[in-house]
């Protein structure tokens, strides 16, 4: 990585940072809504605070379409798919035929995770990720593309009825919704708390550029 | 103290208690916050509602597109649940009453022969059984045996026109919803007359029941009392409440 006349370095790819931030909206939303329905049906014997979900007022929604704002969480979550997957699909592409996950996320396997989690070896310059960050962020790629499948198959568990049957029926499709949700929100909750502890990243991942002598060890996002 | 300075102390607290705010909201593009940001009096502008709006249109020709005749996938009978979940609107108490002896079906819009049917003569139709999943928009889903006559088999026999693009269905309750012409004549979509071998008691919908596997429940009206074949779009009660019109599964 070579830094300019002005002694910054290109650490995101701008097709990343896109991605990145429109993701951020499309998880706000698929999120904020999938809690919604989740409160319609839970499957185990809690809910989601109403105010950290997204569908609309419950009280209007009740005068005006008498239901507690299920049909506008619905709207929201039928909406955001199609920006998480476009959206999604772009960051793929680009990944693979740019080259961006083999260089940023490959090669990573359970010796090296071990060897930098248990040795607390995390240094890193900023858009050069160690074992543990590759995991987690390939963890969560993953965690994504079961979502998209676990998905489709609770929408149209009839039309693909093969994906319904590979994630173990309709009622086990919807389980491992959820616990993906989960997983994402865990990552989502230490991305956050590591930005937090690394607030350099942040704008890094905004402008794409960060000043050449931030090649310093330390842990971060 | 004052009441001015105790208002002024509440102020002051409210100050700070704004300022702690932005300053969470600054920090941390937390999940929260972005919910917060984007979440609950948005989806009541009307510019948001009407995007939405034209999303799910969307979602609807998407799904038409999607569609096939292919069945949905059936159970042994075993699996049938014999205390089938009641689901309405209102409770149980509420469920309309209707005389068998006296009911008729009401047939209008694009159909040959519009003569309303009484239950004898329905029951006199060819039936068929299914053992089916059905899957509720709020996420439960509940394995079910329906008994009636193939839809396709009642249309073809009333003289509906199948080219026509939509049926819709009128209720005891005041509940109505419509269809798609496909999916009204999926083999699987029944006028249902029975649940778990017996004649659909008031709670099922009696006398008569959609049951169409390839969409969700609020798609399978209860207690029919009037059909309908259209090309003008007819809506329905959820679906005019902001529900997905095709929701097709």
């Amino acid at each position: 990585m070579t830094s300019d006349e002005h002694g910054y370095m290109k650490v995101h790819p701008g097709v990343v940072r896109v991605t990145h931030w429109i993701n951020v909206v499309a998880m706000a939303i698929m999120i904020g809504s999938g809690w919604r329905i989740w409160n319609s049906s839970p499957i185990f014997d809690f809910s989601f605070p109403v105010a950290i979900t997204l569908g609309g007022d419950p009280a209007t929604s009740q005068d005006v379409h008498n239901e507690l704002g299920l049909a506008g969480a619905l709207q929201w979550h039928f909406a955001g798919m199609w920006l998480l997957a476009v959206n999604g699909l772009i960051y793929f592409i680009y990944g693979i035929w740019s080259g961006h996950f083999r260089r940023s996320l490959f090669p990573v396997g359970p010796a090296a995770f071990i060897r930098d989690a248990l040795t607390f070896r995390l240094p890193h310059r900023l858009g050069v990720y160690n074992a543990v960050q590759k995991t987690l962020y390939l963890g969560v790629l993953v965690v994504g593309v079961v979502m998209v499948l676990t998905g489709l198959a609770i929408w149209k568990p009839g039309q693909f009825q093969e994906l319904a049957f590979l994630f173990g029926g309709f009622d086990t499709a919807r389980l491992i919704h959820f616990l993906g949700m989960s997983a994402i929100v865990l990552f989502l909750f230490v991305h956050i708390a590591l930005v937090v502890i690394v607030p350099k990243t942040l704008p890094a991942m905004i402008t794409g550029r960060a000043p050449a002598h931030t090649e310093l060890q330390e842990t971060a996002a | 103290m004052s009441a001015l300075a105790e208002s002024k102390g509440v102020l002051r607290r409210d100050a700070v208690r704004t300022i702690e705010r932005r300053a969470f909201l600054k920090q941390g593009l937390s999940l929260g916050a972005l919910t917060l940001l984007t979440g609950c009096d948005v989806t009541d502008q009307d510019s948001v509602q009407t995007a939405l709006n034209a999303v799910s249109r969307w979602n609807d020709r998407v799904q038409a597109a999607l569609f096939t005749n292919r069945l949905v996938p059936t159970y042994p009978e075993s699996a049938a649940v014999k205390n089938f979940r009641y689901n309405a609107y209102y409770g149980e108490d509420a469920v309309p009453k209707i005389d068998g002896a006296t009911f008729k079906l009401g047939l209008s819009g694009l159909i040959d022969n519009r003569r309303p049917w009484t239950l004898p003569e329905l029951y006199a139709l060819p039936q068929a059984s299914q053992v089916t999943r059905h899957v509720c928009v709020e996420g439960w889903s509940m394995i079910g045996k329906w008994t009636g006559v193939p839809f396709r088999t009642f249309l073809e026999r009333i003289g509906a026109d199948l080219t026509a693009k939509y049926v819709g269905f009128e209720c005891a309750d005041g509940y109505y919803s419509s269809i798609d012409m496909a999916s009204a004549l999926h083999p699987q979509t029944l006028l249902t007359f029975k649940i778990s071998d017996e004649i659909l008691a008031p709670k099922y919908g009696y006398p008569l029941k959609l049951r169409i596997p390839t969409k969700l429940g609020f798609k399978n009206p209860k207690w029919i009392t009037a059909m309908y074949v259209t090309n003008r779009f007819p809506g329905g009660f959820w679906e005019d409440r902001g529900y997905n019109w095709f929701a097709g599964i």
